[in-house]
């Protein structure tokens, strides 16, 4: 049920102090308790500025959290955070879906890139000291180019 | 009769770069200035995630009016661009970057 993922980012007054911002965390871990889901981890970006003037704020608090659950439980994090004060803004993000697609994405290009060098006789990943973004590759493999020589 | 003769050499040279060279995208132009072909920057450095949070390549598509970069001017392809907007309209939401600067 809960297995979709979200992010959740908000921004605190500048002038919240560390146990404002605790506070603000405990109030999330216990809507995240008593709904159902997991906070599985917590980034605070601390202060930056603010791209735009918010009521008379020039910089906030940036805090992260990536949450496991359910859209009922987002949903409930959003109207309390509606609610809160000392927060400016917040938003949340559901990641699992694009997440996904980045991986598909990737895993077709992999694979593509996999079946044209079979094809061209090729073993299908790249052999270490092969090409030219090879990392560690000490020019074994010649190919009549001399990029030192240039 | 004039029609073939016409179009028989315009005919071969209508390649691919022929094609482009009455175009205004192409690389020469009138004043000798060269243009080059605009790659769409995610598909070049296979980017799949346009991440609202990395500031660094977002900034890049927004000019300082605050507007974002149209497609004609960065080469961005159609996907990308889409994805590159939702990611500075979120962006916009929690004041990383801005709706306007004037």
């Amino acid at each position: 049920m809960s297995d979709r993922k979200y992010e959740l980012v908000y921004v605190m007054k500048p002038d919240a102090t560390e146990a404002e911002v605790a506070e603000q965390q405990t109030q999330i871990e216990a809507i995240i308790a008593r709904v159902g889901g997991t906070l599985e981890k917590t980034d605070p970006w601390g202060r930056r500025k603010l791209a735009y003037d918010i009521g008379d704020h020039k910089e906030g608090f940036y805090v992260l959290h990536l949450i496991a659950g359910s859209g009922e439980l987002m949903k409930e994090i959003d109207r309390r955070l509606r609610n809160t004060e000392g927060l400016l803004r917040h938003l949340i993000v559901r990641v699992d879906e694009h997440e996904r697609k980045a991986d598909r994405a990737k895993n077709i290009r992999v694979e593509d890139s996999r079946r044209r060098r079979v094809a061209r006789g090729l073993p299908p990943d790249r052999q270490p000291g092969e090409g030219p973004q090879a990392q560690d590759g000490d020019d074994d493999d010649r190919d009549g180019f001399d990029p030192t020589e240039a | 009769m004039a029609f073939a003769k016409k179009s028989g050499p315009a005919g071969k040279g209508r390649g691919r770069g022929a094609k482009a060279t009455g175009d205004k995208k192409d690389g020469q132009r009138r004043g000798g200035m060269f243009r080059r072909r605009k790659v769409c920057k995610f598909c070049a450095e296979r980017i799949d995630d346009i991440n609202y949070k990395d500031m660094r390549m977002l900034s890049g598509f927004v000019p300082e009016r605050g507007k974002v970069l149209p497609r004609r001017i960065s080469g961005t392809c159609a996907l990308h661009q889409r994805k590159l907007r939702t990611a500075i309209m979120r962006a916009r939401q929690i004041a990383l970057l801005p709706y306007v600067t004037d």
